[in-house]
């Protein structure tokens, strides 16, 4: 078994870094299906670090988890009140809620912790042992002795597959993002079926922060979100809008992050700020076709006016 | 609508944007246990209170957001939506750095030009990506723009711990640019230089062409609508949407040259405190009008200037500034929203 040692640690490291990027991808694809893009994600995801680190440590890592999850889906109201009730540009909007969010994260934090940028110690969310099967050879571990984050994002896949491609309810989603103006002749409501799919994907992704907090780091840094609900949009057109796509791009971009990990224990001399940008680089090359090309929904990033 | 109120619509709808973000921002300081009239008073005076801290804080500040907030409006107006004048910004203040460094001894009248042409070809250079990939391939602009401003930090990152490190090689920085390259102060006796001066030109260079040249009216036509635009058949879209990209572009990297060539004098990690986003409430503010941008860089610079003040003497964190510049682009939106309604209303009735 020592051979698989490197291998082995390799894929813990690539499905830990997965797990916030697929949760907040499998959100957005939802959001992204109903025709709303959401650069608000990012905010969605430092909201669910914070609220996470403050759920924690007011009920315990679970109740932390809960609070992070909610946070990200307040500030995805926030953007759905403007973005779609309002009927705002969504790329401005979701900038906004951005920038927003890391300006007042950081506030949050300070008034509660000072600015003296001492480490919090968080209660982390403990690591499930699933009996048997995590003691396959080398994909045992990696994908069954990880936190309970990593099993609901597995939950997520057959459960949106099944929702979004087999109910009555996906399909009225699915024409919404098409074409908001064919969905509603045919009494389907936009805005409310938008409106909730935007607060779904920051419920997901509040909780990828919530992950980021309590899981991966155990503890909370200012703009520790450090563009995951960015890569995170990249990794929806990548997976091509589904949900077992989106977790395979999702695992893909995790190994590539814990590839850095992998070389420097290798070669501690590689200059680190290039493999940083790696991932970015490869979210790049997804979008420019490099792995195949997809389609978009048609309405997506589309207004639609109340009334 | 009179000619008159149409001219007067984009200021009153800033001034209301403003009065509402200062409304929200009262309401959520006080909520935060920080009472505004405090806060405000500080920021008020650490931007305004004294002459030299208008000119050499407020004005010097606002230069980097006037050249950033330039360079988004006029891509905005395009409906080019460049989310990326941060990482443009980084690579023109690299591009900068490597030139001055690479020419000791030559004269201010050809480094500094060379400088800030350099700059300028880099912030081109890394918005020429996303501009092929929307052009060509059909990927839209926000996401590709966005993931370019990490790219450029990392590189930046790399630049400065490696192959640019400073000689002495103590910090993670480069070695300060020689004393020709340094920007001439605008007015003596204050730290303002010349890069302010530099933006104000081209405010007014910009206005002139959006306004007064037929490519500045194709421009507008594509940002108004690319189909109609394509349609009408006098003109195709895609090289304007490529000229709009690299003039954003250039604009945002002149931004970095003249940050490092008129005030830090050198290239670190952590040169920009996101200029290239707050650029985009700075554009939104003023509703993408060149010559109002000036007006608007202002604002933001004495929110910058303040926002120390603000900490120092109210205890009010300065990433308060941040969510105060959110709240600016969201009342923004939400103004419009309003007037449109209104006259929507009025000329339907």
């Amino acid at each position: 078994m020592a051979e698989f040692g490197a291998l082995s640690s390799f894929l813990v490291a690539a499905v830990g870094l997965a797990v916030p990027l697929a949760l907040a991808a499998l959100g957005e694809t939802v959001s992204e299906r109903a025709g709303v893009i959401n650069i608000g994600l990012e905010g969605s995801v430092i909201w669910g670090a914070l609220g996470g680190a403050l759920g924690a440590l007011a009920l315990g890592p679970y109740g932390g988890l809960a609070a992070g999850a909610v946070a990200g889906g307040m500030a995805a109201l926030v953007f759905a009140a403007f973005a779609v009730w309002l009927n705002t540009d969504q790329i401005i909007t979701g900038t906004a809620v951005t920038i927003g969010s890391l300006g007042f994260t950081g506030a949050v934090f300070q008034s509660r912790f000072g600015a003296t940028g001492l480490a919090l110690e968080l209660p982390t969310v403990p690591a499930w042992e699933v009996p048997l099967l995590a003691r396959i050879p080398v994909i045992g571990p990696a994908f069954f002795d990880q936190a309970v984050t990593a099993y609901l994002a597995y939950l997520l896949v057959p459960v949106l597959g099944w929702f979004l491609f087999r109910t009555r309810r996906g399909l009225s989603l699915r024409a919404v993002g098409e074409s908001p103006e064919a969905a509603n002749s045919a009494g389907v409501p936009v805005v409310r079926t938008r409106m909730l799919a935007v607060v779904f994907a920051g419920l997901t992704a509040g909780l990828a922060g919530a992950h980021l907090s309590l899981v991966h780091t155990g503890t909370f840094a200012e703009n520790m979100s450090a563009g995951k609900g960015f890569i995170a949009i990249a990794v929806v057109v990548l997976g091509r809008w589904s949900p077992k796509g989106v977790v395979a791009a999702a695992l893909f971009f995790g190994g590539a992050e814990a590839l850095q990990f992998a070389l420097q224990a290798v070669d501690a001399d590689l200059p680190y700020p290039l493999f940083l940008a790696l991932p970015y680089v490869l979210s790049l090359a997804a979008l420019a076709g490099w792995f195949g090309r997809s389609r978009a929904p048609e309405g997506l990033g589309s207004a639609w006016p109340r009334g | 609508m009179s000619t008159r109120s149409r001219a007067l619509t984009p200021a009153l709808t800033a001034a209301t944007a403003l009065l509402a973000t200062l409304a929200v921002a009262a309401a959520l300081l006080a909520l935060g246990g920080y009472p505004p009239g405090d806060a405000f008073a500080a920021l008020f005076r650490g931007a305004f209170g004294t002459w030299d801290r208008f000119v050499s804080f407020t004005l010097v500040r606002a230069t980097p957001l006037l050249l950033t907030g330039l360079a988004v409006a006029l891509a905005f107006k395009a409906r080019v939506w460049n989310i990326g004048a941060e990482g443009q910004l980084h690579a023109g203040a690299l591009a900068a750095v490597a030139v001055a460094v690479a020419l000791p001894g030559a004269p201010g009248l050809l480094v500094i030009p060379a400088a800030l042409l350099a700059a300028a070809a880099a912030g081109a250079l890394w918005a020429s990506g996303p501009a092929a990939m929307k052009t060509g391939m059909g990927v839209g602009e926000v996401i590709t723009t966005l993931l370019m401003n990490f790219v450029a930090l990392f590189m930046a990152q790399f630049l400065v711990q490696g192959p640019l490190r400073e000689s002495r090689g103590v910090f993670n920085q480069t070695d300060e640019i020689p004393a020709a390259a340094h920007l001439p102060d605008l007015i003596p006796g204050t730290r303002l230089h010349l890069g302010f001066l530099i933006g104000l030109l081209i405010a007014v260079a910009l206005w002139l062409y959006l306004t007064r040249t037929p490519g500045g009216f194709r421009l507008r036509a594509v940002g108004a609508s690319p189909r109609a635009a394509e349609v009408s058949g006098r003109f195709r879209a895609q090289p304007v949407v490529w000229l709009a990209f690299l003039a954003s572009g250039a604009i945002a990297g002149l931004a970095g040259g003249v940050q490092v060539a008129g005030v830090t004098h050198r290239m670190y990690e952590g040169l920009s405190p996101g200029w290239g986003y707050t650029a985009i409430a700075v554009a939104l503010l003023a509703r993408l009008n060149p010559l109002a941008v000036v007006v608007t860089a202002i604002v933001f610079g004495a929110l910058s200037a303040g926002g120390g003040a603000m900490q120092r003497d109210a205890g009010v964190p300065e990433v308060w500034v941040r969510g105060i510049e959110a709240l600016v682009i969201l009342a923004v939106l939400t103004v419009d929203r309003s007037w449109q309604a209104l006259a929507g209303r009025g000329s339907r009735g």
